[in-house]
């Protein structure tokens, strides 16, 4: 959906004369592609604003270097200031007398329940001994919730018929009693705007002392953002921000304007459903998300968290030594598959986002679906040594997979075609034509 | 009690955003800073880049074309395009018997709350309503709906804990058939709409609804949070592929500057905005009202 800003900004610097200062002009043009990416990313207005002035005024006068374009050195300073924004990720403050006590507050949804969850476990791999606080009396089945999810990562839940500070004053009396080291407050989501809750939020800072008060705020979250956080700050006194449901495909903008206004750190990232899905943020990454350039890091990512590794071992083995089959091929076709739709993972990367690429999603979806009936069709031994396919076995084959003889030629063909170019590969180091990461 | 309630929550929104508009838009010369300012106004109101510059290239246009000089001039054409890209909402097709509602979204959106809000607005229409628990993945999200299913006194068809979510819609369809319900709710697991398999067994469960009852079902709703930026665009566009979408609900339009993305939803995909939640209690409920809503916004 969205273009790559670099090319983009290629695009746009095109029709200039190579120079050796970026000019003012220059960098207006620019800017105006790096304001609409920043606001398809849901930075805040004025955020937006106050930032550009920043860009301009490093970027005007700003010599080109040798080594780079001009749109490449615009794409550079903004992505170095938007890193430096976006600040360095904040560590948790476990200093203090224990039990320290971690107060995670937020709108209804935001994912907090979750998110408390996440963090019990975490600290706890970590050798802290934590309780969790179900403060929420709000919403229905909370408590039971955190205590399904505590019983999950195996963390003591703390729970009681009172009102929310009661409750968490208690806990904390509770954990200092039981040794814990860390206490984590789940509250009730609210409005920022809701008086009667903020002052209850409030009410809880005072009886707990919290070393942590942390904003857990959805990824998605547009222009809202800044008030959202503001209102937090302002009368809770954050210490820090999570971003939550970072999994999906928003760019995450949010972070920017919640960080700008309150200046605390960005603390952490839940990118998952599953109770280890938390990871402490990376502010270059964010960066590239946030300008739109791809998400190389999260394709590998995802490559390493959905193919089997034993799996890809073996047949990395068996790649260079020949001896790769189509049965072979069949199961890395299938962890392939596991990753999703061909045309989410082209368009994870930068470059390959645009419309083009996704005209051939559904062509290359069904090519995938008839390679495995095709396969499927065949038995063990044409799997292994595909020469023994005849005429007869070829019939055999299209009729059990609804294709035809053609499409299965055309599979033999390609599948001898990929050996002979992995034998030849083999011979050299590296993969020719594909860039080496720095 | 919809002018009520949707007054209330906008009236913050109209004082922080387009309270501000209007006064805006008053007695002085139009100018281009007049657009620009406009367009900025309408981004922070979370419309989108495309959507204010679409909407502010047109009002130039009219503007030239109607001979409008002053920027209150341009209060009425305003309106007028904002009116033009939210569509019609159609009442709820509950023609069918039982009438099949699937409310789908992504975590944490507000889709159970929304289902007891749904049910306590059908059953204040005489209507007997039954909920299917079929989000079986979330910890404690049956029992949050059973509790809900003991407040309103609406029976609750559920499963066990990760059973297949298509499996209690099945029987839950089963049971309102022989109950004879007027209405089935079935809520759903929230999910990412980038998760190629969460939304296959979207699909899946979608299908077995069909099949269960030919026709439902009647109304797939995606519960969205008013709260969302940008990507509420790309979550309707991936829900619609995947199930169809009938409708959205607007949830969470309480807070402050809320609702801009239900223009580019109603304009891009045409999927309209059907109902709103508009509190915490489980009547803030109402029916969306197009031209109410930009009332609400705009005066």
């Amino acid at each position: 959906m969205f273009q790559n800003l670099s090319s983009k900004l290629q695009t746009t610097f095109d029709n200039l004369a190579r120079r050796g200062k970026l000019s003012e002009a220059d960098v207006d043009l620019a800017l105006r592609e790096v304001r609409l990416a920043l606001l398809e990313a849901d930075v805040h207005f004025s955020v937006v604003k106050s930032f550009l002035d920043r860009v301009r005024a490093r970027a005007v006068g700003a010599e080109v270097s040798r080594a780079l374009n001009p749109a490449q050195q615009v794409v550079k300073i903004v992505n170095e200031e938007l890193v430096a924004t976006l600040g360095e990720p904040g560590r948790l403050n476990l200093k203090g007398p224990q039990p320290r006590v971690v107060m995670l507050v937020g709108l209804q949804g935001s994912g907090k329940t979750t998110m408390a969850a996440k963090l019990a476990k975490k600290l706890r791999d970590q050798g802290e001994r934590v309780m969790l606080v179900a403060a929420d009396l709000q919403r229905p089945a909370a408590v039971l919730q955190l205590q399904t999810l505590g019983q999950a990562v195996d963390v003591p839940v703390f729970a009681t018929q009172a009102t929310p500070v009661e409750v968490a004053g208690q806990a904390v009396a509770a954990g200092e009693k039981q040794g814990k080291t860390v206490v984590i407050v789940d509250t009730a989501g609210r409005l920022q705007i809701d008086d009667a809750l903020m002052n209850e939020l409030i009410a809880i800072r005072e009886r707990t002392k919290p070393v942590e008060v942390l904003l857990v705020a959805d990824a998605m979250t547009g222009q809202e953002a800044v008030r959202i956080a503001e209102g937090f700050h302002k009368q809770v006194g954050l210490t820090g921000l999570i971003l939550t449901k970072i999994d999906g495909d928003a760019r995450g903008g949010a972070a920017i304007s919640m960080r700008t206004v309150t200046g605390v750190p960005i603390k952490f990232l839940g990118v998952g459903e599953k109770t280890d899905a938390v990871e402490t943020f990376d502010p270059g990454r964010l960066a590239s998300r946030i300008l739109g350039m791809g998400d190389i890091l999260g394709l590998i990512e995802k490559a390493e968290a959905t193919l089997d590794r034993e799996n890809a071992q073996q047949a990395a083995e068996k790649l260079v030594s020949g001896q790769f089959t189509l049965e072979d091929f069949l199961t890395q076709l299938k962890e392939v598959r596991k990753m999703g739709p061909i045309g989410q993972l082209l368009g994870m990367i930068p470059g390959l986002s645009g419309p083009k690429m996704q005209i051939d999603e559904q062509a290359a979806e069904q090519q995938f679906k008839r390679t495995e009936a095709i396969i499927h069709s065949m038995t063990l031994r044409e799997r292994r040594s595909p020469e023994v396919l005849n005429g007869s076995r070829k019939r055999r084959i299209a009729a059990g997979s609804g294709t035809t003889v053609y499409d299965v030629n055309q599979l033999v063909k390609q599948f001898k075609d990929m050996q002979k170019m992995i034998k030849q590969l083999g011979n050299r180091k590296g993969i020719p034509g594909l860039p080496r990461f720095r | 009690m919809f002018a009520k309630g949707i007054r209330e929550s906008l009236e913050r929104t109209r004082n922080q955003v387009f309270g501000r508009i209007i006064t805006f838009l008053g007695q002085n010369d139009l100018t281009q800073e007049t657009f620009d300012e406009l367009e900025a106004m309408l981004i922070q109101a979370d419309l989108g880049t495309n959507l204010a510059d679409d909407l502010v290239a047109g009002l130039e246009v009219r503007a030239e074309r109607e001979g409008i000089v002053r920027a209150d001039g341009l209060r009425k054409a305003l309106r007028q395009e904002l009116r033009r890209r939210l569509g019609d909402p159609p009442p709820l097709d509950l023609s069918a018997r039982p009438a099949v509602i699937l409310l789908v979204g992504v975590n944490g959106s507000g889709k159970t709350t929304t289902a007891a809000k749904l049910a306590r607005y059908l059953l204040d229409q005489r209507r007997s309503v039954m909920f299917a628990a079929g989000d079986t993945f979330r910890a404690a999200a049956v029992e949050q709906l059973q509790i809900w299913g003991q407040r309103l006194n609406v029976p609750v068809i559920a499963g066990q804990p990760n059973a297949d979510p298509g499996a209690v819609a099945h029987d839950a369809v089963m049971a309102a058939k022989n109950r004879d319900s007027h209405v089935l709710i079935v809520d759903t697991a929230g999910r990412l709409q980038t998760k190629y398999n969460l939304m296959e067994e979207l699909k899946k469960v979608r299908g077995v609804i069909a099949k269960a009852q030919p026709g439902a079902p009647h109304e797939t709703l995606l519960v969205l949070d008013a709260t969302t930026g940008q990507n509420a665009l790309s979550q309707a566009k991936a829900f619609k592929d995947a199930v169809h979408l009938t409708g959205v609900v607007l949830a969470k339009l309480d807070g402050s500057a809320k609702g801009g993305m239900a223009f580019a939803i109603g304009s891009e995909l045409g999927v309209p905005i059907r109902y709103v939640g508009t509190g915490e209690r489980v009547e803030d409920f109402a029916a969306f009202v197009p031209d109410r809503f930009i009332e609400g916004l705009l005066e």
